[in-house]
Parts: C-alpha cells; structure tokens; sequence
C-alpha cells in the first residue's frame, strides 16, 4: 500500500528539512512541471486526477481550478490561498502535514499557483501553529535560496511569492469566503456567492482557496499522473486520505489509508477498537459538523458519495467517537455551545438561533427540559439547517450532529426530559 | 480622547508593521497583523495602543475596534504574562476537559475568561488544537501540552 502524504513522516522521525525532501525524491515534480507541463496540462491532471478537497467539502479540485479565468490579457494579481486554518472540531491532519513534511505543502503550493498562474501565494494558518508556521517560513525561504519561489522559477519565467500569514483566532476563518475577508484585515464575515472567488476573491482577484492536505496531494499528481492517484483509491474515489479517530479508542491518531477504507477497518483496525470497559454508540465521521453514524454504519466505505447516501458528510475523514458511558445529550450541546460560540453573527438565524438551540440542549441536559423542548429542536433544525436561510454553512452544518443525535439517539434526550439530572453524570 | 494624550508607536513596532504594509496594496489590510505586533510587545491592546495602530494605519479607531474585538486572540483587556488556551471541543470534551477547567479553576483560583491576581496567568478556551489523539490538550503561552490529567495539570501550573 502506497502512502504518498506521509512518505516523510513517522514516529520519532524529525521533520523533513529540504535536505532530506529532496533526498526523497521532493521536488521532482515542480522540476518536471517547469520544463514540460503547460498550465493546461497542469489542470487537466489535476482534473483527471478526480482529486476532491480533502478540507470537508470534497468539491473536485480541478473543476474548483478550472473557473480561474486564464486570459493573458486582464493585468492584475492572482491569488493562492493554502486554507490551514484547521479547527474543525475532532480535526488533527492538516498539522500533522505542515509540522513534519513542510516542503511537501509547498511543492504542492507551487504546483497550484503555476496551474492557474498565480504571481502570489499565502499560508493562511491559525494563530496557535507556530511550530508549523516557524517550519513553513524557514522551508519557504529555503525555497527562495533555490530558486524555486521568486523570479523565474526553475528557468521557466514563471514568478511566484509566497508568504505565510499567521490569523488571530476565530473558526469562521476557515470558511473560504470568511478567510478572504480576514486576509485583508477585515472582519472574517463570509461573503455571498457569487461572484465566486474563482472570479473575484482577494481585493476582487481571482483566487483558489484550497485546504493543507488538498494541495499536499497535488505534488505527487504531478509527478505520477492521474492513473497512478486514481489507482490508490479502493472505492469509487481517488487517492490516498489521511484518516483520524478520537475518542475512547485503544489507539486514537491519524493515519493515510486508500481512499473507500472501510470505517471499521479505522475504527477496528488502526484505531484498536474501544477502550476496555466502553462500548461504541455513533460517531462522527468527519469533524464536529457532520452526521452520526452508527454501528450498522461500520461496514461502508469512506467515499464521498458513500457516506454521503448514508446521511452524513465525509468532511474531514478525521472520526469522533460517542462511547456508552458520554451523554449523547451533553456531547451535541457541547458541539452546539462551539458552533454559538464561533458564529460570525453576521446573519440573525445563526446569531441568535444557534445559541438558543444551546440553551435548549442546555436545559434538557440539566433536567430542566420538557416534552416540548424536543418540537422546538425539530423546528430549528428545520429552519437554522435549510441551505439558504442563512450566510454561510456554519450554522446548518452545527445541526448536523443534532438532527442526526435526535434521530439515533433519541430515547436519550427522552429520559432526559423524564430525568432531574442528566442521566449519565458527568463526561470523565 | 484627546489627540495629544494617545501612545505612539515604538520603533521596533513601527518597523514590524511597516514590514508587514509592503505585502498589502492599503494600508489597513495589515490591521490583524498590527494589532498581534503591537500585542506581542504590550501583551495586550490598550485603548491607547489601538488609537495608536488607527492612525499609523490611517483607517477610524471605531473600524479598528470592529476588527479587534472579532478575533479572540486580539485581547483588548489586559491578560497575564502567559495565557492558558484549554480546549474544550469536543473530543478534549469526551476527555474531561471540564474536570481539568475545574483543577485549573482550584489551583489558580480564576474561573474562565480571569486573570490570577498575580498576573501570571489568564484562562481561555480555545477551539479545537489539532490534538485530538492526545486529548485532552491545551496551550501556555505558545507550548502545547496534551494527553492531561489534573494532575499533570497541577504538576505543570506549580512547576514552571
């Protein structure tokens, strides 16, 4: 089994410093790129790649990239964004890529910008990464001595700048839209769209926003071709994934498995199954905004179209697991309380309708609920998590969890109404 | 506020912000990134010092406040000498985070959101770290330690 992300990376091993990437085979791909890739023969191997943003939305990258208008004749900027603003809720890859094999983001990173001829780049990673920030920068100004960011790259003429820009906090900046705002020293409000920031984006330039673990894959798609990605997969999507499981499991971490490995063999296989003495309800599948799944669950693929059909999202592929002894209840009030807590407060539903979903779940918690605390649960969900009613997916995404815990769960949240306290104490 | 009584600018920040004003095409696209200097050297962002940051960066006190009252690692009260960042998303939850908040809560007698009377430390949550194998987690100052126990806590908090 091949794993191309963390080829550079394992226990113990320090992080890879140009060096020891280009010992490995690192950069080969921007070189061939340089001296015989198009940008068009770029975007088409990206596009027959069938890579889809590993960020949590699983748009197709290519088709993203391939709305960049290309005219030579409109003067002005074009922007790459590398989205490392990781905060999902359960979400722990992003950082583990940066930390250890920076140069892998770059190379990528580069690869992208040149694909919709880009002239400036940015990291965009939160406040609390500086280790991987610190490596980054240093691996960028390596890049410079090298010449492959700055004038010319690799003799080619192409020119590319690359900066890091480290945030200050606020979940929200990792909506694509908010980001872009919060890039240029603004608010991190979300925009509408369109225009979409294919078209218009950074100070109304073209740009692509794309996550860590997206653009890291686009390295190796360059180097091997789109039937080599396309061969990794072991289901109906293409590539290799990193895939997380927190929670009361024996061995919880993160590791890169064939895209459509079943959810047991992570749950099960990698992760060690449960913690002595727990048994496993639900769980997320990918981060803090997506459906449960549960056990009859186990058997399907991680695809996008497959988890998808079940009623969830892929998102992330990083996996929270709800135990028997965490309060199903207290769990998706917690994920309620982030969502609240991190609204943008842009528009009123998420505002003003997240955090009186939170006091609901506040009080059937803590036994102050009634019968008819479950109906007003049902119709927030129904109007907070319809696409449409509000700015951005921040708040329908903070139902996920909550329709779903209603739906798998929902004896729970009744002996709660029948209970003075919640039933299961308190998380340990 | 009198125009006459607001800080100025030190030389140090001055020409960190200044590095930071070549990459932006205006001025008060490098609003985030003067407030976190102008922060790194005072420890937080007084009135004084925003009314400052403003006019450097030729942009309304009032449009600057909207800025840095949004992020919540721009602090616009005065926090400790190092500020405690604890996790609570929900696999630190799973984990017992709030028994932790509560060791924390005990030992240095400040609840979420205070500053210890010695002003060594100020606690805050924190969306998720990016941890979550090792949770629970949490940051002092710029170090992340995880896989906490309160004891562990009590160790590090009575130790450094």
């Amino acid at each position: 089994m091949e794993t191309p992300l963390t080829r550079n990376i394992a226990p113990g091993k320090p992080p890879t410093d140009m060096g020891a990437y280009e010992q490995n085979g690192g950069y080969q791909g921007l070189r061939r790129a340089m001296a015989e890739l198009s940008p068009g023969d770029c975007l088409q191997l990206v596009q027959d790649s069938n890579l889809r943003g590993r960020g949590g939305a699983g748009f197709p990258t290519g088709m993203k990239w391939s709305f960049v208008p290309m005219e030579k004749a409109t003067p002005g900027h074009k922007y790459l964004i590398c989205n490392a603003d990781e905060m999902e809720p359960g979400t722990f890859k992003d950082r583990l890529l940066m930390e250890r094999d920076p140069h892998q983001l770059i190379e990528g990173m580069i690869l992208a910008a040149y694909t919709i001829q880009a002239d400036i780049a940015y990291v965009f990673i939160r406040a609390e990464y500086h280790t991987a920030a610190a490596r980054l920068r240093q691996a960028i100004a390596d890049c410079y001595a090298k010449g492959y960011l700055g004038e010319n790259i690799l003799g080619s003429g192409y020119r590319l700048d690359m900066l890091v820009h480290s945030s200050a906090g606020r979940y929200i900046c990792g909506e694509e839209t908010a980001l872009i705002s919060a890039l240029e020293g603004k608010r991190a409000n979300p925009r509408a769209k369109p225009p979409f920031p294919q078209v218009s984006g950074l100070w109304g330039r073209p740009t692509i926003v794309n996550n860590v673990e997206t653009l890291c894959n686009i390295t190796h798609i360059i180097e091997r071709g789109a039937d080599w990605f396309k061969s990794l997969g072991v289901g109906e999507d293409a590539g290799t994934k990193l895939f997380g499981v927190s929670g009361r499991v024996k061995n919880p971490g993160c590791w890169e498995l064939p895209m459509g490995t079943p959810i047991r063999d992570i749950i099960e296989g990698c992760a060690g199954g449960m913690e002595d003495g727990y048994q496993l309800r639900g769980f997320l599948p990918g981060g803090g905004s997506t459906d449960f799944l549960v056990a009859q669950h186990l058997d399907l693929a991680m695809d996008y179209n497959v988890i998808g059909k079940a009623g969830s999202r892929m998102g992330t592929g990083t996996m929270i697991i709800l135990d028997d002894r965490t309060c199903p209840v207290g769990m998706v009030k917690n994920l309620m309380d982030f969502f609240a807590r991190e609204s943008c407060g842009f528009c009123t539903p998420c505002r003003d309708g997240l955090p009186w979903t939170s006091q609901i779940l506040d009080d059937i918690e803590n036994g102050r609920g009634c019968s008819e605390d479950l109906a007003s649960l049902e119709n927030n969900i129904g109007f907070i998590g319809a696409m449409g009613n509000t700015h951005c997916a921040l708040a329908p995404g903070a139902m996920e969890p909550l329709q779903s815990a209603l739906k798998y769960f929902r004896e729970d949240f009744e002996r709660h109404l029948s209970a003075d306290r919640c039933p299961y104490g308190e998380a340990n | 506020m009198n125009p006459e009584l607001i800080n100025t600018l030190s030389e140090q920040e001055l020409t960190a912000i200044d590095a930071e004003l070549a990459h932006v095409p205006c001025k008060s696209a490098a609003a985030i990134d003067a407030l976190k200097i102008v922060q790194e050297y005072r420890g937080w962002v007084s009135d004084d010092s925003l009314h400052a940051i403003a006019r450097h960066l030729e942009m309304s006190a009032d449009e600057l406040e909207g800025i840095a009252t949004f992020y919540n690692l721009v602090f616009r009260r005065p926090v400790g000498e190092q500020v405690i960042l604890l996790c609570n998303s929900v696999s630190c939850w799973i984990k017992g985070c709030d028994k932790l908040q509560r060791t924390i809560s005990r030992q240095l007698g400040i609840e979420m959101g205070e500053t210890t009377t010695d002003k060594r430390y100020t606690l805050l949550p924190v969306s998720c770290l990016g941890d979550c194998d090792h949770a629970p987690a949490m940051m002092i100052g710029k170090t992340l330690h995880h896989d906490l126990t309160p004891e562990s806590i009590v160790r590090l908090l009575a130790g450094d």
